[in-house]
Parts: C-alpha cells; sequence; structure tokens
C-alpha cells in the first residue's frame, strides 16, 4: 500500500496500539495459511486475518516445534487483503517479533500455538511500535500481559480442538474476576492484587472501569455459529477462529455464517439461519482427551 | 424531547460513539438491521474497518436505506465512517461500495499501515480553540473534495512532510466526516458539532 502522506505526529502510542484493537470489536479474525483463505475470510467480512504457517489443529496433529510463519508468506497475505494482518510470534521470541513488525504486520500475536521460546520472560512489548495481543486464561494473567505492553487480550481457550469449553471456562472466569474487583473496597484490592499476582495500579483500574483496559476477544475451539455468538454474548469484544473454518466441510459458507451469527449474536432467528447447511464442522478433540503435556493453555504464565 | 441518534453497529467503535453522544443529551440507539434506522434524527457511522463495515453493509442489505437515508438526516462517519460516506475512494477493494453523498475521494489507509498511526493537535475553527487532539488510526485521506465540500480540518503544509494540506475533516450539507476518531478521547466537541447539526436540521 503506497504510503504517500507522512508527517510529524507521534506514532506507536498507547492510545493508537489499543485503539487499533478498538476498530476490531464486533469483529471474527482467522487463521489463514495462503493467500487463497485469506481472500475467503475477507469476502466473508472477518475484520483481520492471522497469517500462519499450520492452523493449530495440524500443529497438533503433526507435533513438532511450531515456529514464526516465512516472511515471503506472510508479505502475500498482506498484498492479498485490505483487511488488517496479524501474524505469530514464539512466546518470549523478541526477534521473530522485529522481523513481523518490519514486514509491516498490523498486530503481533505472542502466542501459547506456537512452541515458546523463554518459558520465563514473554516479550517486552513496549519496545515495539506495532501493536500486541496476548492469550489469557484468567485475569491475573491478562493483566500480566497488559503490564508487558499487550494492546489487546484474547481468552485461550484449547486451539486446534473445536471444542469450546476452554473458551466458555476462560472468558467466564476472566469476566468474573473482573466482577469480583469491582465489588471490592480499595484497601481489599491490595490483597487481590497480590493474589492476581498483578500489579496494584492495573487492578485499581479495572476496579474502578469494571472492564480491562484493553479490548476482550476470546479464542480456542470457536467452530459454529453458535459457539462464536455465545462468545460474544458472554461479553467478548469479538472472536478469533482458526482451524474451525478451513478444517471444516464448507470454509467459505462457514466463514460467512461465523461472521453473520458474530453480527447478530443476540438474535437467536438470524444465528439459526446462519447455522443452516454448513456441511460437516472441523472433526475435533474433546479437550479432556488431551494429555495435559499436550494443552496449549498452560503455556504462558 | 432528546433526538435519537443512530450508531451503525456493523462492527468497530460503536460503544465508544455511544457513550460519547449520551453525554450530550441525545438517546442513542445502535442500528443493525433496515428497520432500526427507523425514526432517527441522526446516524454515526464509527470507526472500524471499511471493507469489512462495507462487504456486511451489502449482506445485510443496509445500503439501499442508508443512501436513502442520508438525503434526509445528518451523518457523521469517523475513519471508516469517512470512507463509507465518500463519493469515490482509492486503495479499496473494486467492488467496494459506500454509502456516499460526500464529494471527496478519500484514499483509504493514506497514512500507511498500523505501524505508521499517530496523534497530532489540529487547529478546527468550527469547534474553536483549544486546538483538538487527533487519533488517527490506519486512517483515511480526502484527496480530492469538491467545491461543496467544507475543510473543517487539515492537517498543516508544515507539519506533513508532503509539503500540502492534509485534509482529514469536512461537512457537505447535512453530512460530516473526519478522518481521526474523536471517539477515542475525552474531548467531546467533534461529536457536540455533530449533535448541533442534528438539533438545528
Amino acid at each position: 500500500m503506497a504510503k504517500d502522506a507522512i508527517n510529524t505526529g507521534v506514532t506507536g502510542t498507547k492510545r493508537v496500539k489499543r485503539g487499533m484493537a478498538d476498530m476490531l470489536k464486533g469483529g471474527v479474525i482467522m487463521d489463514v495459511v495462503n493467500v487463497e483463505q485469506a481472500k475467503i475470510a475477507e469476502d466473508a467480512g472477518a475484520i483481520a486475518v492471522m497469517a500462519l504457517e499450520r492452523v493449530p489443529a495440524d500443529i497438533r496433529a503433526q507435533g513438532g516445534v511450531a515456529r514464526m510463519s516465512d516472511p515471503d508468506m506472510i508479505d502475500e497475505i498482506i498484498r492479498a487483503v485490505s483487511i488488517p494482518v496479524m501474524a505469530k510470534a514464539r512466546i518470549g521470541h523478541f526477534v521473530e517479533a522485529q522481523v513481523i513488525q518490519s514486514l509491516g504486520v498490523d498486530y503481533i500475536d505472542e502466542s501459547e500455538v506456537l512452541t515458546p521460546a523463554d518459558y520465563i520472560n514473554h516479550i517486552d512489548k513496549w519496545q515495539f511500535t506495532v501493536p500486541f495481543v496476548c492469550g489469557a486464561t484468567n485475569l491475573g494473567e491478562a493483566l500480566r500481559r497488559i503490564n508487558e505492553g499487550a494492546a489487546m487480550i484474547r481468552s485461550k481457550g484449547e486451539a486446534g480442538t473445536g471444542d469450546v469449553s476452554n473458551a466458555t471456562g476462560h472468558i467466564r472466569t476472566i469476566k468474573a474476576e473482573i466482577r469480583r474487583l469491582s465489588s471490592m473496597t480499595k484497601d481489599e484490592l491490595y490483597v487481590a492484587a497480590k493474589e492476581l499476582q498483578a500489579p496494584y495500579d492495573l487492578v485499581c483500574e479495572v476496579a474502578e472501569k469494571g472492564a480491562l483496559p484493553v479490548v476482550l476477544f476470546t479464542a480456542g475451539g470457536i467452530a459454529t455459529p453458535a459457539d462464536a455468538a455465545m462468545m460474544m454474548q458472554l461479553g467478548a469484544d469479538g472472536v478469533f477462529v482458526g482451524s474451525g473454518i478451513f478444517k471444516s466441510g464448507d470454509p467459505v459458507k462457514r466463514a460467512n455464517a461465523i461472521v453473520q451469527a458474530t453480527l447478530h449474536f443476540d438474535n437467536p432467528d438470524e444465528i439459526a439461519k446462519a447455522s443452516r447447511g454448513l456441511g460437516e464442522a472441523m472433526v475435533g478433540i474433546n479437550v479432556a482427551d488431551i494429555p495435559v503435556p499436550h494443552r496449549l493453555a498452560d503455556r504462558g504464565w | 424531547m432528546s433526538p435519537v441518534i443512530g450508531v451503525l453497529a456493523i462492527q468497530g467503535d460503536v460503544r465508544e460513539h455511544a457513550h460519547c453522544l449520551t453525554q450530550l443529551d441525545v438517546d442513542v440507539r445502535l442500528v443493525k438491521t433496515a428497520e432500526q434506522l427507523k425514526g432517527i434524527a441522526g446516524l454515526v457511522i464509527p470507526g472500524g474497518e471499511s471493507t469489512t463495515m462495507s462487504i456486511l453493509a451489502v449482506k445485510n442489505n443496509l445500503f439501499e436505506p442508508l443512501r436513502e437515508l442520508r438525503n434526509q438526516i445528518p451523518m457523521y462517519g469517523s475513519c471508516a465512517g469517512l470512507i463509507m460516506l465518500a463519493g469515490t475512494i482509492t486503495d479499496g477493494r473494486p467492488d467496494q461500495e459506500t454509502i456516499g453523498g460526500l464529494d471527496i475521494t478519500a484514499k483509504r489507509n493514506a497514512f500507511g499501515r498500523q505501524v505508521d498511526s499517530f496523534e497530532i493537535d489540529l487547529h478546527i475553527s468550527a469547534i474553536g480553540a483549544p486546538d483538538y487532539h487527533a487519533v488517527f488510526i490506519r486512517a483515511p485521506l480526502v484527496e480530492a473534495a469538491s467545491s461543496a465540500v467544507e475543510v473543517l480540518a487539515a492537517i498543516p503544509a508544515d507539519k506533513s512532510l508532503t509539503g500540502t494540506d492534509q485534509v482529514v475533516a469536512v461537512r457537505q450539507d447535512n453530512l460530516m466526516a473526519t478522518s481521526f476518531h474523536p471517539e477515542i478521547t475525552p474531548d467531546l466537541r467533534i461529536h457536540k458539532y455533530f449533535v448541533d447539526m442534528v438539533r438545528s436540521a
């Protein structure tokens, strides 16, 4: 995209990073592995695409170390669509993040779906102009990521399963912990911060606003229009759909249907209409059948 | 009686616009269907992703009623909303539809991708002093405008590396649009300007 109008404004601020995520609200972000899928996603009304080499279901099936995607592939997708493009870096792999930023990607996902590069530290996200989204299973984890500079949070769920139960559990946990903070007195928040292992200032901010200071999407196991609408009714600002679309029988139909159901999430008639004639859903695996060491949501802390 | 102002709720900064408007003593209605457009006195088209907004407006049969309505009530678009109200767009998808109404050519993502998003203070005489702190996110630019279009704000030539004024806020009769996002800053003057348009329409 030609950049013909540069000016002397300030870039990379907290406000433009968090604001970018604001613009995605109400939308569906779809995992895509090639240009063809990216175009299907855009045509269906996806708000952004996540460019990656293998969808989580394949990463799970094939095993091995999962890393950042090939820059050529990310470039091709950036050229192919006009909606924002996101890409994943491994947890703690700040050089992968530097590379992705240099490609002109609009958002980086520091993601547990890839094999972590650092089992102690996450990326210091304040050092980047590009904004980051990070996964979280609970409020403390979300606030630690925000403290490191994440400008958007997605509840993790369990990627690549098509089993929505963990996604439900994580968004419910985060929302419930926020409500709990809002009901506390000021002096109780010190202990709450200790228990959440999160910075006191952020805990106070959440308690006062009754919401995270950044946009909260949900992810990990969403496979049907009704799954997406349920996440929205539970209070998500939007959804990530990974394997659920391109591992299904009819990705074009399903992509459209999940977008429509997310838009009309509070209208059961519309969700019913979107749910008709979609063909096979991704087969999926129950989270309970996955041995604990292979559960992705446990990566990150 | 307070006028009812709709916020097009396909996606994007719906909540933020609604929050700004409710502070200005108007009733707000979130609009997702043609039915919900009935009876509103003004409409805000929020910031978001214009490609997505346009595709979903087509799928949900909203363009026809919106085009009809743009001749009847004031409309205000921020960022993606500016693109939706532009008569002509460049660097969009070739099939991208708009509501139109503003005789302008809007260039999508004119300042670059997300890493180029920025904040800057702007002088806007229509809302008076002090300067307005404007936030631009993957923002469009008004590349060209007919003589019927009033320029409300521009990044002045001495602050733009192109060396020319960059038009970022316009008005034409009942329609106004900004490249930037007044909904994510606490300064309500842009929304107040629009609410005044609605009240005096």
